[in-house]
């Protein structure tokens, strides 16, 4: 078989000098993986490459990391959620053995606070000899505050008369209006309509590493080691801060422990004061957050209160939506969720959102941004619906769903879980006290990549590294690497050597929103054909055919129409007269794609004495395209669809509206889901290799607490259209159903 | 009551420098100390802040304590409030044991003292003293890993990997005292523990396939 190939010019280096050359590579359209069945290691489960590190202790996180005669930083942050800082006196903490330096507001004035809007904002800093001397001295930092009124309720801010929480603006932001069709001509014409206000709460990121960072001084030369989703952005962020080139500042994150969105962008005030107290004091400081401060400063997504009006005709076909949604972000941010019906068909919509700024924390992007908010009033009104027409709820969606795919993994997901055979038609509403039920949810997310580059080299001793700037925040990305670049090369994944989270390698974004796989794997992918296409020009002479009639597998380079003719890779390298081949390549489009469906089904049970929801199990039916690591990524899947657990049944940030503080600002209080609430989870893959690759952080935890509310009300005719789903709310909702 | 002696002296010393400011965990870790390592008993030296380094570890004392880590002595000074996580971490930098939540909250920082789990967060590193202190490197020697390491990989119970050596020395006490656990007693066992990525099902897998691996005499 004649495989079709193409012409492409790259830059390679020709004893030091760079230089253009023509090569011919295999023509398969924009990119194409080509044959996902015939792949040794790509679509394989393959465990990571970096766990023997994890397992041991051995792997160095950012919060590991000593260097020789390191500093320790702390910083002194607001005591009450609106001041003004009349006196800031150091003078005591200075003065303390151990000590080394001390910045207040004046020594980076747009870094520091004298105008704090939340608790938890930053007024000082100091680095000493060891954390608890670095504690104590901004425990003897007097400040006085003039401290002023707040609000930290979003109802209560949304009142004109309310305290405002910026000067120049006020509390609601300017509404985002979108329709289509007209929504009155809708309701009219339909037969049904529910109306309901649904809430969601603040929830925190909560990573296990806190945010922060090392930083060192060599003369003009910055290096930062650093907790961060984004190297690049770290390593811009410091270089404007410090009007520098960005070639003088040095971003380095080998091993990262978690981010879910809140180190994405740059280094943050934190990562700025590390770096200016390492400066003050010419040696390198570590300024790690504590848990503390990680729940009120780093981010959270905003809460949301969404007043839904959902219609449609007896026949289950929704002809008009309205929303009115509202939620707050703190000082800062966007509360929005995304402006438009969620998932399904409605001819007829109309949608105002507001944001409400309140004196806590700013927002910042958590898994799915908008859209577990979203997806958990749409199927919550979705089933309140179907149980007004009394339609099977499945059935409903079925019907006002468009999307082939995700009405195919919805009946696959139903068949795994027994929706059909095993659900109750209506909520046990007899004298046991434990009942079942069976719910469901659906999600999509938009993911895609882009903005990556790429270097690879294979040395004439046959040893090939390959480098990208990209980070591994947990996911696996280190893995895929060495399997994408071992698939094109015909090497054990293994032997090659990979190198990432460094931003003197080349560049490549933040990972978030479900970009990173489907942002590397191309540009892996691409490099490294260039680089084996490269070689096959070297060695074709060799075999007396053309380089396109080569190919590399089992760390052998032979004749595609006759593997007798064939050499050992490093043989093939040996023949590199001019030194090593070096490729500098970059994402091209045909390797992955955007847009992704998915569903979940949850089973639980409720104890209708105590209100405690326990879920038994969740069916999660997803799809990334082309699946690089099975294994990964369904462990992606599992921590999706347990953040979705603890979203929907634990995780709350309480604020007390008398003081303006976060009451639960530990693990203790804020509950992260635990080991003995997880429940059986399934995961069922639709794979659409074709496709090419897009990623799986985001969706799984998008419709996991939609699908448990509606088994709770499933299990026993309790509607809770509050997250957390808590048991006072469960019992409560259980009262309702049993006055109404 | 030599030894008492000794901390009461520790005690006092500190109070008399004037001290930082109280605070809760301060506060814990002080009164913890003067609680219990007066039953511990190995002798302490007090460092009467005459030296330049203890004056710049802390303007109150610190003492020379020994501790038996993973096999091994080592001698360091601390402070009474001082815990074992920060000697382990900041001191020794054995840092598989990890702080997320500094409370014993999270168990990241979870350790084995005398076969017994410890949060080292919440341990105070005089409180260690003549204790068998074994943290996560105990278990492998270079490439040579524990079955419990081992099903750990094989079943990508990790993602980012800061929980995990605190569910493996989890694991290790449970299979210890349990080495045929059910599914239930497994999620007991590790019920001390938190991670944020979600692993917990492969922890459990990993951790029954161990069970197994350990049984057959791997």
């Amino acid at each position: 078989m004649q495989q079709k190939m193409k012409k492409v010019t790259i830059e390679i280096e020709e004893n030091g000098v760079p230089k253009q050359i023509e090569i011919e590579v295999p023509d398969t359209g924009e990119g194409s993986w080509g044959d996902v069945s015939a792949m040794q290691y790509v679509n394989q489960r393959r465990t990571r490459v970096d766990a023997m590190a994890k397992v041991t202790g051995r792997a160095k996180f950012t919060y590991d990391i000593k260097l020789p005669g390191m500093l320790y930083g702390r910083i002194l942050r607001t005591a009450h959620p609106r001041v003004r800082v009349k006196r800031i006196d150091a003078a005591k903490a200075a003065a303390l053995a151990g000590v080394k330096a001390v910045l207040l507001p004046n020594d980076a004035p747009n870094i520091f606070t004298r105008e704090g809007r939340y608790a938890g904002q930053e007024v000082a800093a100091v680095a000493a000899v060891t954390m608890d001397i670095a504690e104590d001295a901004i425990q003897l930092i007097e400040v006085e505050y003039d401290i002023l009124p707040f609000v930290v309720d979003e109802a209560a801010a949304r009142d004109p008369s309310a305290v405002r929480v910026h000067d120049d603006r006020g509390n609601v932001t300017e509404p985002q209006v979108r329709e289509q069709g007209d929504v009155t001509v809708g309701f009219e014409a339909a037969d049904v309509t529910v109306e309901a206000s649904y809430r969601t709460q603040v929830h925190t990121h909560s990573p296990l590493e806190t945010h922060g960072s090392i930083a060192q001084w060599e003369g003009d030369q910055l290096t930062v080691w650093a907790s961060t989703q984004s190297i690049f952005g770290f390593r811009d962020e410091l270089a404007g801060y410090f009007e520098m080139p960005e070639t003088k500042v040095r971003v380095i994150t080998e091993h990262m422990g978690g981010g879910f969105g809140a180190k994405l962008g740059g280094a943050k005030r934190e990562g700025v004061i590390c770096a200016l107290l390492a400066r003050k004091t010419g040696v390198p400081v570590k300024l790690m957050l504590n848990r503390k401060e990680e729940h009120l400063t780093t981010g959270n997504r905003p809460s949301s209160i969404q007043n839904v009006k959902l219609g449609a005709t007896n026949d289950g076909k929704l002809v008009a939506y309205e929303r009115y949604n509202y939620g707050t972000p703190g000082i800062n941010g966007s509360a929005g969720v995304p402006g438009a019906p969620y998932l399904y068909d409605v001819p007829n919509w109309k949608i105002e959102q507001v944001s409400i700024y309140t004196n806590g924390g700013p927002a910042a992007a958590l898994r799915a941004p908008g859209h577990p908010q979203l997806a958990f009033s749409m199927e919550s009104a979705m089933d309140e619906l179907a149980d007004k027409l009394n339609i099977d709820p499945l059935d409903m969606r079925q019907m006002n769903d468009s999307h082939e795919v995700r009405r195919k993994m919805v009946d696959m997901g139903a068949e795994k879980i027994g929706w059909k055979s095993r659900r109750r038609l209506k909520p046990d509403t007899g004298p046991e006290r434990i009942k079942r039920g069976m719910g469901m949810g659906s999600c999509r997310w938009g993911g895609g990549g882009g903005r990556t580059k790429a270097y690879c080299i294979i040395n004439p001793d046959g040893s090939v590294e390959v480098r990208c700037g990209t980070q591994d925040i947990g996911t696996g990305t280190r893995t895929l690497i060495h399997m994408i670049a071992g698939e094109e090369l015909g090497l054990n994944p293994l032997d090659i050597n990979v190198r990432i989270g460094d931003t003197s390698f080349p560049y490549s974004g933040g990972s978030g929103g479900s970009t990173t796989c489907a942002s590397v794997s191309p540009a892996i992918k691409s490099t490294t054909l260039i680089a084996k296409m490269t070689l096959f020009e070297a060695v074709a002479p060799k075999f007396g055919v053309e380089a396109s009639a080569l190919e590399a597998k089992d760390g052998k380079v032979f004749v595609r129409n006759d593997p007798s003719k064939s050499m050992t890779w490093q043989q093939a390298t040996a023949q590199l007269q001019d030194g090593p081949i070096e490729i500098n390549g970059k994402w091209v489009p045909g390797y992955s794609d955007s847009g992704v469906p998915g569903t979940q089904f949850a089973e639980v049970e409720v104890d209708t004495e105590t209100g405690v929801v326990k879920v038994l199990k969740v069916v999660a039916v997803h799809n990334s395209g082309l699946v690089i690591n099975p294994l990964t990524w369904e462990s992606q899947i599992n921590g999706g669809v347990l953040m979705g657990v603890g979203y929907a049944l634990y995780e709350n940030r309480i604020m007390d509206p008398a003081t303006g503080y976060m009451v639960n600002a530990n693990l203790e209080d804020y509950r992260l889901v635990g080991a003995m609430e997880v429940p059986e989870i399934e995961i069922l893959s639709y794979d659409e290799p074709e496709r090419g690759t897009i990623g799986i952080g985001e969706p799984p935890i998008i419709p996991t607490a939609a699908a448990i509310a509606n088994a709770i009300y499933n299990a026993c005719g309790a509607r809770v259209r509050a997250l957390p789903m808590t048991p006072d709310k469960v019992l409560a909702a259980l009262a309702e159903t049993r006055e109404g | 009551m030599a030894d008492q002696q000794h901390n009461e002296q520790g005690q006092t010393e500190a109070a008399s420098k004037g001290g930082p400011v109280i605070t809760r965990r301060g506060f814990l870790k002080g009164a913890s100390a003067g609680a219990v390592t007066a039953a511990v008993a190995p002798a302490i030296l007090i460092n009467h802040a005459e030296t330049a380094e203890a004056q710049e570890t802390e303007g109150a004392s610190t003492a020379t304590i020994r501790l038996n880590i993973n096999g091994q002595s080592h001698t360091v000074d601390v402070e009474a409030r001082t815990t074992l996580s920060t000697v382990l971490r900041d001191h020794l930098e054995i840092t598989g044991a990890k702080i997320v939540c500094d409370r014993g909250e999270c168990g990241a920082c979870t350790v084995m003292m005398d076969d017994k789990l410890v949060f080292s967060c919440m341990t105070l590193a005089m409180d260690a003293q003549g204790k068998d202190i074994q943290t996560v490197e105990s278990l492998s020697n270079g490439d040579d890993l524990h079955p419990i390491q081992e099903a750990f990989i094989e079943k990508d119970a990790l993602m980012c990997g800061f929980c995990t050596p605190g569910f493996v020395m989890a694991v290790k006490a449970l299979l210890d005292k349990n080495p045929n656990p059910t599914l239930d007693e497994v999620k007991r066992g590790v019920s001390g523990n938190i991670c944020r990525c979600g692993t917990y099902p492969r922890v459990f897998e990993a951790a029954l396939a161990a069970a197994q691996t350990m049984r057959n005499g791997g």
